[in-house]
């Protein structure tokens, strides 16, 4: 937005992606959409595809529900983000089924179980009908790069400890040079099935959340570090 | 008062209005995609394939050179069966029958077999499945070579008896802790061959795009 007459814009938009990326975070802090984010997080690669599938809804729809949030009447809001995440969804779907097919199939139907990640839904209903455009996109972006750093890192602790290698399934993103990216961290590896399983996804989701909380409370008791108030509408009035 | 400034009328113009964007939009990326989409499918069916019968054993159009037989009760019920012919000249090469195998552990798994026109596997792959990973999950290639072990088996190469994985006295392997998978699958390749030797004229010469019901 140009008429932001506020100096610390750029203040604003560290402070809205560090509170969705890290401080509320989507996956590890706010715990929402965990259906998709345990079930594809077998692979780094998944996860990072899944992370910015869901990523792109959020900005698109935050956008859209903001820039529809003076003619939406509360009784009707929630039905209308529903109309519009699920057609986002949808159309998002029809892309990588067109131009990312491999990770179609793999991802397969948590493509369309977005428009269920309540994440999206919050975000609408918390920010953007309430925010302008850009601040809403900015929001949706944060938030999306929030929950795609969980299911990277969850992706990542998962592959390496259930097959021994990272990127493996990167030319299904980047075309066929990816094959190259696929790294081999322990030769001869037998696989550790528990880590690719379910229950394997429960206990490094909760690995994950233990280690950002001793981190979190490390910084958080340091002086130096003052406690950043929590802001629902940094943008307006 | 009039009738368009009641809210809940209002409310559900807008809603409308909100559903018939939504649908343009998808209409539209739908339309662009379409194409693409049906490319893609269909060079994924043809890359499967390719695996089981290489492009240089045949030259017809190979994967819309295909019937469907309708739920042949010979394969339990478990649905249509879709079967490409591979053809030199005309003359049969091979058909690849796309078919389920109703009794995984986890439900069905779909398989491709290959079988030449002397009656001999060329190969099978399995297409999809629910197996329980790092134990039935072996019958893909991706996870073990077990898969290829089928590649040059007929109905006397093992024999009716052999037909069988070693638990139950045939030629197979099983896999440790997983007998049900393979089981399921050394059924439906011998059904296969069983079919493909009753009805192997009647699987070459209906015309592409046939619906065959069978007995």
């Amino acid at each position: 937005m140009t008429e932001h007459k506020s100096p610390s814009v750029p203040l604003k938009i560290g402070r809205t992606l560090r509170e969705g990326c890290w401080r509320q975070n989507t996956g590890m802090v706010v715990l929402l959409g965990l259906c998709p984010l345990l079930a594809v997080t077998t692979t780094l690669v998944n996860g990072l595809a899944l992370g910015l599938a869901t990523t792109l809804t959020l900005v698109f729809s935050n956008l859209s529900v903001s820039l529809l949030r003076g003619l939406l009447r509360p009784e009707i809001r929630i039905p209308a983000f529903v109309l519009i995440i699920a057609s986002l969804v949808t159309a998002i779907e029809l892309l990588m089924h067109a131009f990312f097919y491999d990770l179609y199939r793999v991802l397969g139907i948590f493509i369309p179980l977005i428009v269920t990640n309540c994440a999206i839904i919050g975000r609408a209903e918390a920010f953007a009908s309430r925010n302008r455009p850009m601040a809403s996109a900015l929001d949706g972006l944060a938030t999306g790069l929030g929950f795609c750093l969980t299911l990277l890192l969850l992706g990542a602790v998962r592959e390496v400890a259930g097959r021994g290698t990272l990127f493996s399934g990167a030319q299904m993103l980047v075309g066929d040079w990816g094959r190259q990216l696929e790294v081999t961290l322990v030769p001869g590896y037998a696989g550790f099935l528990l880590a690719l399983l379910p229950p394997g996804a429960f206990i490094a989701l909760a690995l994950l959340i233990a280690a950002r909380n001793a981190w979190q409370g490390r910084t958080e008791t340091t002086p130096t570090e003052p406690h950043p108030k929590r802001i629902a509408n940094p943008n307006e009035t | 008062m009039n009738a368009t400034r009641h809210p809940a009328i209002r409310s559900g113009i807008l809603l409308g209005l909100i559903a018939l964007l939504g649908t343009a939009v998808l209409v539209f990326i739908h339309d662009q995609t379409r194409a693409r989409i049906a490319l893609q499918e269909q060079r994924r069916v043809l890359q499967q394939l390719n695996e089981i019968v290489p492009p240089s054993a045949y030259n017809n159009d190979l994967h819309t050179d295909r019937i469907t037989l309708t739920d042949p009760p010979l394969f339990q019920h478990a649905g249509p069966v879709t079967v490409y012919r591979a053809r030199m000249d005309g003359r049969p090469v091979a058909v690849i029958m796309r078919l389920t195998a109703p009794d995984g552990y986890n439900g069905d798994i779909r398989l491709l077999v290959g079988i030449d026109a002397g009656g001999t596997v060329l190969g099978v792959r399995v297409t999809e499945h629910r197996e329980t990973p790092g134990l039935g999950d072996l019958i893909e290639l991706e996870k073990s070579r077990w898969i290829t072990h089928f590649r040059g088996t007929s109905l006397t190469r093992p024999q009716e008896r052999g037909w069988a994985v070693r638990r139950d006295g045939g030629v197979f392997d099983q896999f440790t802790g997983a007998t049900i998978s393979p089981r399921a699958v050394v059924k439906a390749v011998h059904t296969a061959l069983k079919y493909f030797q009753a009805h192997r004229r009647a699987l070459f010469e209906p015309p592409a795009d046939a619906v065959v019901k069978h007995d």
